[in-house]
């Protein structure tokens, strides 16, 4: 087990590495020029010239990625010369912003997926079983941004049961976050639910056709507690690995999301820099997207060793 | 055994994986207060589109930095009132010398800025020095070039001497140029302004609102709201959605009139709406072909219906003025008919020019009026003959480069929100339109060195060579549109500052 936590590790590094070169060089390739943007419409070449020396674009490309890769390696992203502000605090703030939705939506859609799911196995032949499963063909079918924009509609322009959009900290008021937390969770946990859904479902099938589980039929116990005391630990490893993909998924989906609720998270935060090519800014909060990506993976990786000791023996 | 050991790990990992996300999520997650109108007679919520990146004008460019700060912490010597005349305000009264070239500002007394240092005439030197220096890398700081020096006569006396008379320059002095700065007040402007006006910068959640203080110990009337918060929204929508449902009070500036219609029936909100600064120009290159032959320039302003490009592409609100001036501005004048809506003119002039069949790139910047206004301008000039092909360019970033910096366009729109832009856009051959200027050059010199009449006289004349020449079409003057709560009182119509005046808000 050691060997595979220090393997994936390694891994984890390699990928950083490799992350933080793509970024670098994604974000110079991108037309527009931060002095320039800064310059604005009153600009004169004089000032975009003192400009760039100011915020050190005009430097070679190796001493601007060393600079920054320096600082990373330090825990500290820089300052930002668009915003003049320490980064590394910001992006943290916001990283908590964007992690409650994540988790939350990730709870929620897990919580819906896997009674619906089980459910849609066990009965898969009757009509209840199809109609779950249809719902969740549906439910793949509608981006996260449209549920969104249709539960605005409805839910807050319609009905007028909550808020249309921004943000409140649980720590501020925990009453009024909960308000403006229900619609963007659940319009990321939308699509999350109806795919995870359908994994559930399908290893949830697999299992009910292991031999294992016919002898715990045999042994006397019903359908059901067959199922719940011998499948789905097995069921499991499959979801598992669903649920760490779709974690990146989400964080993605979080971006778009962040935007149509006003959500001052990474996700508006990023695009945000991007507009005014805020270099610095972008690197960071992509390397910050990367690493919880790749932690979330090692984790998993350790967690599959627990819940299956077959794993474990393979080493 | 075997099983109990494991999910006893199993639930070890999920409380160590939740107890990390509630520690790292716990109780700052966020810092943001709750948004939100609370109906309180001294809070007032605006929702505003574009968030500034930072709070230095002085060194960054974009109109959400005044927009939030001039008027309201930072104040000029002289401000501009609705309807665009220069009205006193750290500045009692001024004289201005025989020769045009001096003023003499008597100040008003008791001004403290908000870090407590007092405001005086040194303050004033300091501030016009700054601009003049390299602290400033706003490209507006040319506006000070004019000034030959400053001096201090005593602590509420000061003296501008300029190098010519400029009719322009006390202008300049209402807008962000003539701002008021603190020697101890300027180390971390992007972060921490600090000036004389009535309100002082509280806190600023990036990314979401900037709130704003009433200051107790303000020199002049307090204001009608004392905690403001400026919310900041990614989009048109999501800002009457917000207004809908209660956690904002106004949205200012609108960009988005085809939702309008929702408000204006409803008694519970007004629409104000009233004129800006800003002009819609559909620029032409006048330095690359085919645009550098007037005569295809003046087929575009014939083939072009502005009447109809504002009504379709904005819901018919927009001022129609026919040139690149503002009705608010003191030499404008109706020019709607200097070029009428005239296709069979427009394909007299191509054949003329020799241009029938014309093939053209036209970049449409990112924005919601530039798509609008860019489909109306594409069927219009097909019909007389020009193939219009529409090329997206990001805003800012990607058409400040491409269009603003490099030339490298032919036909583009652009909302033009400084005022008195005029001569920006047109007295320099380097601009991005490559106006020829010679015919205006003298002219607009004599005009601001003249005394109000000839200077207004001046400038018509100016505006009119320009518009003749078709440097450029000005499709309409950009509305200011503004929801707010019915409750609401004193919000400026006008956007004829860059700021966005809060002190003379109230709720009634």
């Amino acid at each position: 087990m050691l060997v595979r936590i220090a393997k994936n590790l390694a891994r984890f590094i390699v990928t950083f590495l490799v992350a933080t070169l793509a970024v670098f060089s994604l974000m110079r390739v991108l037309p527009g020029d931060p002095a320039v943007i800064a310059a604005g419409e009153n600009a004169t070449p004089e000032i975009i010239a003192q400009l760039a020396k100011e915020f050190g674009t005009d430097r070679s490309l190796p001493v601007q990625y060393w600079e920054w890769f320096s600082g990373i390696l330090r825990g500290n992203f820089g300052v930002s010369y668009v915003t003049r502000t320490d980064i590394s605090p910001l992006v943290l703030d916001k990283v908590q912003v964007s992690l409650i939705l994540v988790v939350l939506a990730m709870l929620l859609a897990l919580v819906i997926a896997i009674p619906l799911g089980t459910l849609a196995a066990v009965r898969h032949r009757k009509l209840s079983g199809a109609l779950i499963s249809g719902i969740s063909q549906l439910g793949i079918a509608v981006p996260g941004f449209l549920l969104g924009i249709m539960l605005v509609t409805l839910v807050s322009l319609r009905l007028g049961w909550l808020p249309a959009n921004g943000w409140t900290s649980p720590g501020d008021e925990f009453g009024d976050f909960l308000r403006r937390v229900i619609l963007p969770v659940t319009a990321l946990a939308g699509v999350q639910s109806a795919i995870l859904m359908r994994y559930v479902r399908s290893a949830v099938l697999d299992v009910m056709h292991e031999d294992y589980l016919r002898t715990a039929r045999a042994k006397g116990l019903s359908p059901m507690k067959a199922l719940l005391k011998h499948g789905l630990r097995n069921a499991a490893i499959p979801v598992l690995t669903v649920t760490s993909v779709q974690f990146a998924a989400l964080i993605i989906g979080a971006v778009v999301i962040e935007r149509v609720f006003v959500i001052p998270g990474l996700g508006s935060m990023l695009l945000t820099a991007v507009g005014n090519r805020d270099l610095l800014t972008v690197q960071s909060v992509v390397m910050v997207l990367v690493a919880i990506t790749l932690l979330i993976n090692l984790m998993v990786d350790v967690l599959y060793t627990i819940l299956d000791p077959r794993i474990r023996a393979a080493e | 055994m075997q099983r109990s050991t494991t999910s006893r790990r199993v639930r070890g990992v999920a409380v160590l994986l939740l107890s990390g996300l509630l520690a790292l999520t716990g109780c700052t997650a966020g810092s943001t207060d709750k948004p939100g109108a609370s109906g309180e007679k001294n809070k007032l919520t605006v929702a505003l589109t574009g968030e500034p990146v930072n709070l230095d004008f002085t060194t960054t460019a974009g109109a959400a930095i005044p927009q939030a700060m001039m008027s309201n912490v930072y104040e000029g010597l002289v401000s501009v009132d609705q309807t665009g005349a220069i009205k006193p305000l750290l500045a009692k009264n001024w004289v201005t010398s025989a020769d045009n070239k001096s003023y003499t500002f008597t100040l008003e007394q008791n001004v403290k800025f908000s870090n407590g240092a007092d405001f005086d005439a040194s303050d004033v030197k300091f501030s016009i020095d700054r601009v003049k220096s390299s602290a400033w890398l706003n490209g507006l700081k040319t506006k000070m070039d004019v000034v030959e020096n400053v001096e201090v006569i005593s602590p509420d006396t000061v003296k501008v001497n300029l190098k010519r008379p400029s009719q322009a320059w006390l202008y300049s002095m209402s807008t962000l140029v003539g701002a008021m700065f603190d020697p101890s007040g300027v180390e971390d402007l992007a972060n921490k302004p600090i000036g004389t006006g009535p309100y002082a910068l509280e806190s600023w959640t990036r990314g979401d609102s900037i709130k704003l203080a009433g200051r107790d110990e303000y020199w002049g009337s307090a204001p009608g709201i004392k905690n403001v918060t400026l919310r900041y929204f990614a989009d048109a929508i999501a800002t009457t959605n917000a207004l809908s449902s209660g956690d904002v009070d106004l949205v200012y500036n609108m960009q988005a009139p085809e939702l309008l219609s929702s408000f204006q029936s409803k008694p519970e909100y007004q629409v104000i709406e009233g004129t800006s600064n800003g002009e819609i120009i559909l620029s032409m290159n006048n330095k690359v072909a085919p645009f550098n032959d007037k005569r295809v320039r003046q087929a575009v302003m014939y083939a072009i219906d502005r009447k109809e490009v504002r009504d379709t592409a904005w819901n018919g609100l927009g001022t129609l003025v026919g040139g690149p001036v503002p009705p608010t501005d003191p030499y404008y004048e109706d020019l709607n008919d200097v070029y009428p809506h005239d296709p069979a003119k427009a394909k007299a002039l191509l054949k003329e020019a020799g241009a029938e069949n014309l093939d053209i790139t036209f970049t449409v910047p990112t924005r919601p009026y530039a798509t609008a206004v860019a489909e109306v301008v594409f069927s219009q000039l097909k019909d007389v003959g020009i193939n219009v092909k529409i090329k997206s360019a990001e805003f800012p970033a990607v058409w400040l480069d491409e269009v603003f910096n490099r030339h490298d366009y032919q036909m583009s729109v652009v909302l033009a929100v400084e005022a008195r832009d005029v001569l920006t856009m047109f007295n320099n051959p380097d601009y991005y339109i490559g106006y020829d200027n010679s015919k205006i050059k003298a002219e607009a010199a004599l005009a601001d060195e003249s005394d109000e009449t000839n200077y207004i006289a001046g400038m018509k004349n100016v505006v009119r060579t320009i518009v003749d020449d078709a440097a450029s079409d000005t499709l309409f003057i950009f509305p200011n549109i503004s929801v707010a709560k019915a409750g609401l009182s004193g919000i400026g119509a006008n956007s004829v500052t860059e700021a966005l005046s809060l002190a003379s808000i109230a709720w009634s």
